[in-house]
């Protein structure tokens, strides 16, 4: 495995030509970008509505996730979550 | 058209858009706006019908947005403004800046001639998500002369203004016998301008592109250097830009799976109001061709003859219908099968088990004896220009 790009002071921002928004079509979150659009799981959705929405570290990110998710263990997630989005081009460190 | 989507097979931009549909799902996600025949440019390889001078009638601002607003509410998420030239549209910022707060995710396919970097700043303030700047070749000559028109020079400024106003810039070469020799060339320009993504697109061989085969089919060996080229590029960039090669479907020994499956994901809409199934259907026979003047979009999606025929299995004939490879690609491109072999439910013959495969090895040697002509000898390109459409569709 490579080293991980994101670490707890990183920002995380969506990737240059990449929108976030709610298809009440599909009835999912999506990510829109360039002639395409990837639908995203209730977990990659809550993760990528928050990078969409407000710059902020991925400790503040993961702050705000454990009080709207009372208190859940979810640190390892969504780091594993983030490099994946990363691989994918999805996101980038600011 | 002067973009890539009609260069590509369905599927291979990003392809995702395919995943997430099933036969049961069935929502246009892709809304392809042809807003006007009208370009500056006169592209051989352009995928407007021959014929396209004599549609006239285009569709009113209004209409444009009527038809954006239904194919919206039906799931359309990803909208491309194409053409023809979609700059000689004059309202232009205002299609964008409604489809935007449609919730469209808003596509400008263009060649750039006719923009300038005022008018790429006023698109971003109108919300434009993507903008695709496309080439005709990586010299000024080559690119003026396959392009009938002195626009190489403005193009690199317009991709330029384009990546100043944070966009992400997108390259698009349609590549030919003419060009492809020149993919070193190409892939370094992409590199000084410093492209984010990269598309090799390849001429797909319907309307004018169909017309001047002969003298655009890439030979066997020069795609091989190509691609090897491309695929050395694509090592030596990865992580910073990202090349997307297609390779010519008459080189493959299976067909593309052509628009993602007739009537499943893609909705074209003509200049003057036609839905389609797939931007070249309109020159195949039987169709009714109904106009969004006339009937509803969801009506035309779910209900018509049109988008109805070729969609499932059923119409299938041998191979494909026994085939197990059917449901990837659906028996390839409905309008190549017919172009070649008469027939529009017939296998592509792309594939080598159409039993028409021969035709797409008649049409390489064909192309090979017109480049071992000496110039006098070649038969000319013909460029797509309103005379030549006159003179062509009135010859048939």
């Amino acid at each position: 495995m490579s080293d991980p790009v994101f670490t707890a002071s990183s920002i995380p921002v969506l990737a240059l030509g990449y929108r976030f928004q709610w298809e009440p079509a599909q009835n999912c979150n999506v990510l829109l970008y360039p002639e395409g659009m990837v639908k995203l799981n209730g977990a990659a959705g809550e993760i990528l509505k928050r990078i969409s929405e407000n710059k902020q570290t991925v400790a503040e990110l993961i702050a705000e996730l454990k009080a709207a998710f009372d208190g859940a263990d979810l640190d390892d997630d969504v780091y594993r979550f983030l490099e994946e989005a990363h691989d994918n081009d999805w996101i980038r460190p600011e | 058209m002067t973009g890539s989507d009609q260069n590509k097979a369905a599927g291979s931009t990003g392809g995702t858009l395919g995943l997430s549909s099933h036969n049961d799902i069935r929502q246009p996600l892709w809304l392809l706006a042809e807003l006007t025949y009208a370009c500056p440019l006169q592209c051989p390889y352009c995928s407007n019908p021959m014929d396209y001078a004599n549609f006239k009638k285009e569709l009113t601002t209004e209409e444009w947005l009527d038809v954006f607003r239904q194919a919206r509410a039906m799931g359309a998420t990803q909208l491309g403004l194409s053409g023809g030239e979609p700059l000689t549209r004059p309202d232009l910022v205002e299609l964008i800046t409604e489809a935007r707060k449609m919730g469209f995710y808003t596509n400008l396919i263009t060649s750039g001639v006719g923009m300038d970097a005022a008018k790429v700043a006023e698109f971003k303030e109108a919300g434009l998500d993507h903008i695709q700047v496309s080439f005709q070749a990586s010299s000024e000559d080559l690119n003026d002369l396959i392009a009938g028109t002195d626009a190489f020079k403005h193009k690199i400024e317009m991709a330029k203004a384009v990546k100043a106003n944070g966009y992400p810039m997108v390259l698009c070469f349609v590549t030919h016998r003419q060009n492809i020799d020149q993919m070193e060339d190409i892939l370094e320009l992409a590199i000084s301008l410093e492209a984010d993504y990269v598309e090799l697109a390849t001429t797909q061989y319907y309307g004018w592109a169909m017309h001047n085969r002969d003298q655009l089919l890439p030979m066997k060996e020069q795609l091989v250097k190509a691609e090897a080229i491309a695929h050395r590029y694509q090592e030596e960039q990865k992580g910073k830009m990202k090349i997307y090669y297609v390779v010519p479907d008459y080189y493959e020994e299976r067909p593309k799976a052509c628009m993602n499956g007739w009537g499943n994901v893609f909705l074209t809409i003509t200049p003057d109001g036609v839905a389609l199934p797939c931007h070249a259907a309109r020159e195949l026979p039987g169709m009714d061709l109904p106009n969004i003047r006339d009937v509803s979009v969801k009506e035309i999606w779910e209900e018509s003859n049109d988008f109805n025929r070729f969609r499932g299995y059923e119409w299938m004939k041998e191979p494909c219908r026994s085939c197990d490879e059917k449901e990837k690609d659906f028996g390839g491109c409905r309008c190549q099968a017919y172009m070649l072999t008469g027939d529009p439910a017939s296998a592509d013959p792309v594939c080598s088990k159409s039993f028409d495969h021969h035709l797409i090895e008649d049409a390489l040697k064909r192309g090979r004896l017109e480049a071992e002509k000496t110039v006098t000898e070649a038969k000319p390109l013909v460029f797509r220009n309103p005379k030549n459409s006159k003179k062509l569709s009135a010859s048939e």
